[in-house]
This record gives C-alpha cells, structure tokens and sequence, in this order.
C-alpha cells in the first residue's frame, strides 16, 4: 500500500463528511427516519404506497443538490470511466445487493456506525472488503 | 407540500451537498479509495470519520426522544441479527460498488448533475431494487 498525496483531500472529505453526518442527524432527528439512501429508494418502488412523500422529496434535495451549488460554485469534477456494460452491471448488483443486505454506505455505514449497531458494523466490513476486493481483481490482476 | 417533506427535502439536500464537497460523488475518487493495494486515497475513510464523529451523539440523541421533533416517531431499525441477508447482500452490494465507484448515494447526486454514466447507473439500480421487491413480493 502506497497512499496517493496527491489524491488525498483530508479537509474536504472531512467537511462533507460532517455535512452528511448532519444531514443524516437532521433526517432522524427532524422526521424520525434513518437516512439509508437505498432503503428511502426502496421505498418507493413499494407497494402498497405508503409514505412516498418524505422519500420523494429527500430524493429530489439529492438530485437538486448539483444545480443548486452550480448556482455558487463550480461543480467539482465527476470523472466515470466505466464502460456501459459495467455501469449497467454494477447498477443491478448494488440495487439488488443493497435490498437484500436492508441498506448501503449511508444506511449502514454511516448511520449505523452512528448508533453502534454491530449489523450495521458487519455489513461495513463485508461492502468494504467486496469493493477493495473487486478493485484488486479490475485494477492489478486484469490490469484493466 | 407537508413539513415532513419540506425537511426530508433539506436533508437530501444537505447529504448532496455533503457527497459533492468531500469528493463522493466522483466515482474516480472512490475507486482511489477502494484501490488499497495501488496508489491510495485515504479521504473516504475521513469522509466516514467526519459523518460519525456528528453521528454518534446526535443519534444517541435521537435513540432517547420518544418522538421526533416534528411529531413523527423515531423509527430505529430494531433488527439485531448478523444474517445471511445482511453478508451476502453487502457481498454484491460491495462488488457491484468495485466496479464502478457508485453506491446509492453518490449515484443519484451525479444523476442530478447529469451525467450520463451516471444516468444509466442509476436506472439499473432501480431496475435491480424493483426486481427484489417483486420477487420478495412473489415469495411472500
């Protein structure tokens, strides 16, 4: 392991990471929900309809999200070098995968972590290890 | 539009603006992230770090009002077991992320920036949510 310096942002990912902490705060605090990005998504698609108005509006304030900074700022940059055919494969994988594990990076890892649940901490591990895992794989054995 | 939306809506902005700041929304950065055994890019870690360090009192908190402050319950997830739904979920989950650098989260914001990449992500993992449900639904 060599760490990139370059690369590393320490006090932007340390503000947006405490942005998305407050956010997730305000979520639970304000409306009394977990804010689990996949779980909020999930719920839409369910059926019978029940509480679609709260998760239709926080997933509008994600999509609003660049327009409203791109009014302030520059938006930072959003490089996808993946081929279709792996957008189109990673995007089932993690709608699938997320439903069946009950939740994603917010969901378990930040909210979770956030109440201590041990799940929520296996969960972490297991996504983390599956992403170090298949960028090993992509990056240093197929050299892709 | 009711309070509750009103502020889900400031929370899902706030988040986005969280992802954008500290670099989540670039699949590219996350990928440093998860590439440990290249040249790595620690910032995810601080991300996360940044996110419980506000977390952990605010939801200890939470865990001890009876009610929210707009008057909803506080629902907390009440499910304890380390099952496995929970491994072999965030197993796919975890790959599915490898590939690309997106999760939920990070996929959507970069869908509002319209990016097409981006677009189609999140598109199949819609698709891949509602073929879950349906089969949850068919087994039940």
């Amino acid at each position: 392991m060599t760490i990139d310096w370059n690369a590393f942002t320490p006090l932007t990912a340390l503000a947006g990471g405490v942005l998305i902490g407050l956010a997730s705060a305000w979520l639970i605090l304000m409306n009394g929900r977990i804010a689990g990005i996949s779980g909020i998504l999930g719920g839409l698609l369910d059926w019978p309809r029940g509480d679609r108005g709260w998760r239709l509006a926080f997933v509008l304030g994600l999509l609003a999200g660049p327009a409203i900074w791109g009014l302030f700022h520059a938006l930072p940059d959003i490089e996808i070098h993946a081929s279709a055919t792996m957008l189109v494969a990673a995007g089932l994988l993690v709608g699938i995968g997320t439903r069946y594990a009950a939740g994603c990076t917010s969901g378990h890892g930040v909210c979770g972590l956030s109440r201590l649940s041990p799940r929520s901490f296996a969960a972490t591990l297991t996504f983390m290890g599956g992403g170090f895992a298949t960028v090993y794989v992509i990056r240093h054995l197929l050299g892709a | 539009m009711n309070k509750f939306s009103i502020s889900a809506f400031i929370a899902g902005l706030l988040f986005s603006f969280g992802l954008l700041l500290s670099g989540m929304a670039n699949p590219e950065k996350v990928l440093g992230f998860l590439d440990i055994f290249g040249a790595w890019d620690p910032s995810l870690a601080l991300v996360m770090g940044g996110a419980i360090a506000v977390g952990l009192p605010l939801f200890a908190l939470a865990k001890k009002r009876s009610s929210s402050i707009l008057g909803a319950p506080i629902q907390l997830p009440g499910k304890r077991e380390i099952d496995r739904r929970l491994i072999l979920g965030s197993l796919i989950f975890g790959i599915g992320w490898g590939l690309a650098g997106f999760c939920p989260g990070p996929g959507i914001v970069a869908t509002g920036a319209l990016k097409p990449g981006a677009i189609l992500f999140t598109l199949c993992m819609i698709f891949g949510m509602w073929v879950f449900h349906w089969r949850e639904r068919r087994n039940t």
